[in-house]
């Protein structure tokens, strides 16, 4: 069963306990004295003004909509790409009009402002 | 019980479990990230059945993009991350009666099939996965029409968030 | 078998005598032998990684007109191991309200994300990790558990400035893999595959620098925001949020944190010299054994890594808005033509002579180059004559 993913199954376990044993050996070596001042949040050194929790900006969410547009773009040209080399022309130019329906879509995010940080 | 086996089974124990708790843990956050552990076992049965390009897509495109939107989502549209309601249903006994008895259906209508003692074949030497499917997305008597339509979807996609987002503009 | 010309196998071969010589099973011995070898591997990493702070920090001092670290040990050489020290015996302190599995979880999968990318980074053509071949598409998916351990560690830490510093620097990293993905695909056309080894062995007559310096440059400013360094590191604003995502952490996590970036930026040096310089490859020296090729691409991973300090050293810091906008109005179209364009002339030109397919792509990227500068020419003049009325422009135009 020869697959190239053991090997990388074995980094990632071996990735794993390698910081974990780096931490281990913090927690192993230093000191431990909780004291509720030091446990407070930090804010610049003073005690915290107002509640814990910041209203998200929707600009957010907006971006991280548009880049799963074109990550599933570009990962769809993954295959077209490394298949190219032996291809005719008119596969290079189905891929184009791939690329091209893809770029009108964000033009058209541009012009309707949805990619503004207001 | 070949080693594959033995992953496989591991491996849909976690899909498993960490999907139970997508759905019964009251945090949301604690949510979305038992999601991205689902999604990664996900990926891990790609891996083992030597799919690595749907392995390494899934990562990226489920766990990169969709779970983060998931997470964004969560923090945008709540003040209050846990759930206070009841964790169960009004009448969750009748759903779990009727879950069993299709539970049962499933499992008496598979037991006919010879599907569960085969094993993977593995891909003849120097196949080369990707390139096939390059092939594949681009000729004309295979899938390019599907290809194409994919990248009017993401379009559709794209102009219905613009709308969506940017109603009163 | 020869050590010099193979030394992984042949070290393998010996091993794997000696195991079964002692009795165990064929299987079980290669099992540990391939676990010995990413013991090395990620072992040696993460030494190395201990010598790039002190590199870092004797290239900060010399950009900023000083000296660096230099008492501890020859030219201050065993300072990081002070760090080290210094890092490890410090007291853990985990605030309050913090969610503890989630607050340890983060700094774990920061320096695991990194440590990941080694697997398939090819030293020499019989030194690597594993032929994957989906090399290209791997290295964004460990990004993106990357990108995941930031938003895990600020929202953790239960600190709204942890938050909004994580927030922004999630934003910028998914907003600029998208020209980053976009120019690795043209190192693929060019190669005919994903995989880091074919990408390198595609390179052998040219590098992939000349065939397409503006795509070397685009996945260079992509990657310098991916790594979340100046002048796109909004995370470590120091004079607006503090330290961002990992103000919360002490001690050996932070020093995790700290490791895991500088690693991660040599990696993306590497994965530059890897994807566009060639690899190892350089004039036939690589042939002379598999350990010098390995220095030849350590060599150059150092090169890309000093062509970000450099810049991290010398360019004010961008504001979000800015690089928002300088991503997705300026880089994705730029990356997108240019990949149009790349597919476009390799297929044109793939059965011409080799002069005149290096000279048609150098072009191609040159033309494309010199459209995109004078585009940008036009809307500078246009916002001039917009605020300062069209006295001074032609003011300008006179000099």
């Amino acid at each position: 069963m020869q697959n190239d993913w053991l090997y990388i199954g074995l980094f990632f376990v071996i990735g794993l306990l390698i910081p974990v044993s780096a931490l281990l050996a913090s927690w192993i070596v230093s000191p431990k004295k909780p004291n509720p001042i030091k446990q407070s949040t930090y804010e610049c050194g003073m005690e915290t003004v107002g509640e814990n929790w910041v209203q998200f900006k929707a600009q957010y969410y907006i971006f991280a909509l548009v880049f799963l547009v074109f990550d599933v773009e570009t990962v769809f040209l993954f295959p077209w790409a490394v298949s190219l080399g032996s291809l005719s022309l008119f596969a290079v130019i189905e891929g184009i009009i791939f690329i091209l329906i893809l770029i009108a879509g964000l033009v058209y995010a541009w012009r309707k402002g949805m990619l503004e940080w207001v | 019980m070949t080693a594959m086996q033995i992953f496989f089974l591991i491996t849909g124990l976690v899909i498993l479990g960490s999907a139970l708790m997508v759905v019964t843990t009251r945090n949301l956050i604690h949510a979305a990230l038992w999601l991205i552990v689902t999604l990664f076992g996900v990926a891990v049965l790609y891996a083992i059945l030597n799919a690595s390009f749907l392995a390494v897509v899934q990562v990226v495109v489920y766990i990169g993009a969709i779970a983060i939107l998931f997470i964004f989502a969560v923090m945008l549209t709540r003040k209050e991350m846990r759930d206070r309601g009841p964790q169960l249903n009004t009448g969750w006994w009748l759903n779990a009666i009727i879950a069993l008895l299709t539970f049962g259906g499933l499992f008496w209508m598979l037991q006919g099939w010879n599907g569960f003692s085969k094993t993977a074949a593995d891909f003849p030497s120097g196949y080369d996965a990707v390139g096939q499917l390059g092939k594949a997305l681009i000729s004309p008597d295979a899938f390019v029409l599907p290809f194409e339509v994919a990248s009017v979807l993401l379009l559709a996609a794209l102009v219905g968030s613009v709308y969506l987002a940017f109603n009163r503009k | 078998m020869n050590f010099w010309f193979d030394p992984v196998n042949f070290i393998a071969h010996w091993l794997t005598g000696l195991f079964v010589g002692w009795g165990m099973a064929d299987w079980f011995a290669s099992l540990i032998i391939q676990l010995v070898g990413v013991f090395v591997l990620i072992s040696l990493m993460m030494v190395f990684d201990v010598f790039l702070v002190w590199v870092e920090r004797k290239v900060v001092a010399r950009f900023q007109d000083r000296l660096g670290p230099n008492r501890v040990g020859p030219f201050g050489i065993f300072q990081p191991f002070a760090d080290v020290i210094k890092l490890i015996i410090k007291e853990d302190i985990t605030p309050a309200g913090a969610d503890k599995v989630v607050y340890n979880l983060a700094p774990i999968l920061s320096l695991m994300s990194v440590l990941l990318l080694w697997a398939i980074v090819p030293l020499a053509p019989v030194i690597f990790g594993v032929d994957l071949n989906v090399g290209a598409l791997y290295i964004v998916a460990a990004g993106s558990i990357g990108t995941l351990s930031i938003i895990m560690a600020a929202w953790s830490s239960n600190n709204k400035y942890a938050l909004i510093g994580a927030f922004r620097q999630v934003a910028v990293l998914v907003s600029f893999e998208i020209p980053m993905i976009a120019t690795m695909l043209i190192p693929t056309i060019l190669a005919g595959s994903m995989g880091m080894n074919e990408i390198v062995h595609g390179q052998q007559r040219v590098w992939y620098v000349v065939l397409a310096p503006l795509a070397a440059l685009t996945f260079l400013i992509a990657a310098i925001a991916e790594l979340g360094r100046s002048p796109f590191d909004l995370n470590e604003a120091e004079s607006e949020i503090v330290a961002g995502f990992h103000i919360e952490y002490t001690g050996m996590k932070f020093g995790l944190f700290y490791a895991g970036e500088l690693l991660h930026a040599f990696t993306f040096g590497g994965f530059w010299a890897v994807l566009f310089l060639g690899g190892y490859h350089f004039f036939g020296l690589e042939n002379l054994g598999p350990l010098v090729a390995a220095v030849i691409l350590f060599a150059k991973a150092m090169f890309g890594y000093w062509i970000i300090m450099w810049v991290r050293y010398t360019v004010m810091r961008i504001r979000i808005d800015h690089m928002l906008a300088f991503n997705w109005k300026f880089l994705t179209p730029v990356a997108f033509v240019l990949l149009m364009l790349t597919a476009l002339m390799n297929t044109l030109l793939r059965n011409t002579p080799n002069v005149v397919y290096i000279l048609g792509m150098f072009l191609t990227n040159v033309l494309l180059g010199w459209i995109i500068v004078e585009i940008l020419r036009g809307f500078s003049r246009r916002e001039r004559e917009r605020t300062e009325g069209v006295a001074s422009v032609i003011a300008a135009a006179h000099h």
